[in-house]
């Protein structure tokens, strides 16, 4: 799922991760804009995905980020990869990753890479 | 608990990874909803098509505002379509209905079409199963309306609504005989837009010239909308409410609709594990490859080929 948490409306990137996604293969549920951390949590346990992609250019991402994995770990859903996407000051990367958030991807970052990750790193989650 | 308590018990995460399973056909799922059959045949099942952009989703998003407010639970089924060519699909349906994400009375779950081996279908009418047996009071099935597999879903449903939007004109014609068929609510939106009214004609038109199938005492009645400013949402619901009373209010009728859903889905059910169990078998065998070789060579006829194929494939008895 690429989810757009907080009050950030610039969406292109999120549309164009979506759409690479989906070229690759995948399954993307895009889930709009203006999302609450609790929102973006309950929709991605109502679809069962693998993996949220979170994209915010605004700057709140270090309080959204890690409230998405914290709510995830209260719905006993932490299975779910959460990865970020996005512009942050590169001192925030490894905070977030301590956070619980997987990988990180900066603008410049291969749209290649970001699927080779994901194939990589994200195993489908079995019942 | 079982997988199938904790789905009538209405656990999001149990019915969210049934529906998961049976849409990546894992064998288990199949034996819970054999355990589930019997807690569903509750919920009354609306099915929603139309051309892409017409407005079902946000169509969707304001009848669940409606509904939620009569007290009624409801589940969503958003079925958007997969990529021909990659295999993968983007599910954009739920950006509509966004508001309703935090609500416990609502679930709403994206789908996709998955290709043209009978995938769709199939684990789309076991989703509405799902959602059924977990209590929802309606279930709303979204499916782009552009294709044969979309038509076998609205069919398992009890009320189908057709939107249309205005100026689709020569679109019309071409989908006579298809979709609007098989409608019976129409509604047009976006009607603020030049010639609702010629679109609105035209669909009476069809289904006037189409009076025999409508003696029974259902004609289906065209609205009007404008589902982005909620214009037209209660009309709608009050005809389904209409069309729900008309389908239950004699025996006879009600047990010939719940027979011919009944008849619909098991032929669909084994035409699925036709499709499933032979054409993936041989594909994943090679052998589907050989043979089309052949034909392209002209060294057999693809009747013998199928031929061949279904007999030893049948006789030998399918898993």
């Amino acid at each position: 799922m690429v989810a757009k948490p907080g009050l950030d409306g610039h969406d292109r990137g999120a549309r164009i991760i979506a759409r690479t996604y989906r070229d690759a293969g995948f399954e993307v549920v895009y889930s709009g804009l203006h999302q609450t951390p609790e929102e973006v949590v309950q929709a991605a346990i109502q679809e069962d995905v693998d993996m949220i992609g979170l994209s915010s250019l605004a700057g709140a991402h270090m309080y959204l980020f890690p409230r998405v994995v914290e709510l995830l770990k209260e719905k006993g859903a932490d299975d779910i990869v959460v990865c970020g996407g996005g512009i942050f000051p590169e001192e925030d990367i490894p905070k977030l990753k301590e956070a619980g958030i997987k990988e990180i991807f900066t603008p410049g970052t291969p749209l290649r890479e970001v699927v080779k990750w994901v194939e990589e790193n994200v195993k489908p989650r079995s019942s | 608990m079982g997988i199938a308590e904790r789905v009538t018990s209405g656990d999001i995460r149990a019915v969210a990874r049934l529906i998961r399973d049976i849409d990546d056909k894992v064998p288990g799922a199949r034996e819970v909803l054999k355990d589930l059959y019997p807690s569903t045949g509750r919920a009354y099942v609306v099915g929603i098509t139309g051309a892409p952009g017409v407005g079902k989703s946000t169509l969707v998003d304001q009848m669940l505002t409606h509904l939620r407010k009569a007290g009624k639970t409801v589940g969503v089924l958003a079925v958007d379509p997969t990529s021909p060519f990659s295999g993968g699909a983007i599910l954009g349906d739920r950006v509509r209905m966004q508001r309703h994400s935090m609500d416990e009375g609502v679930f709403i779950r994206s789908m996709a079409t998955r290709g043209y081996f009978g995938g769709l279908t199939q684990s789309t009418r076991s989703a509405i199963d799902v959602l059924d047996a977990m209590g929802k009071d309606y279930v709303i099935v979204e499916t782009v309306g552009v294709g044969q597999d979309e038509i076998d879903i609205v069919q398992s449903a009890h009320t189908t609504i057709i939107i249309l939007i205005p100026g689709m004109g020569d679109d019309i014609q071409a989908l006579k005989a298809g979709i609007l068929e098989v409608g019976d609510i129409f509604v047009i939106n976006k009607a603020d837009r030049e010639g609702a009214d010629r679109t609105v004609n035209d669909i009476r038109l069809m289904i006037e010239m189409d009076e025999k199938r409508y003696r029974n005492g259902w004609k289906p009645p065209i609205l009007t909308a404008q589902a982005v400013f909620d214009i037209g949402t209660k009309e709608i619901l009050d005809e389904i409410e209409k069309h729900r009373k008309y389908l239950t209010s004699s025996p006879v009728r009600q047990s010939r609709v719940e027979y011919e859903k009944a008849r619909n889905d098991l032929a669909e059910m084994i035409k699925d594990k036709i499709v499933h169990e032979v054409l993936e078998d041989i594909i994943h065998s090679g052998e589907f490859e050989e043979l089309l070789q052949l034909i392209v060579e002209r060294k057999i006829d693809p009747y013998t080929a199928c031929d061949t194929i279904v007999s030893t494939r049948l006789r030998s008895g399918s898993k």
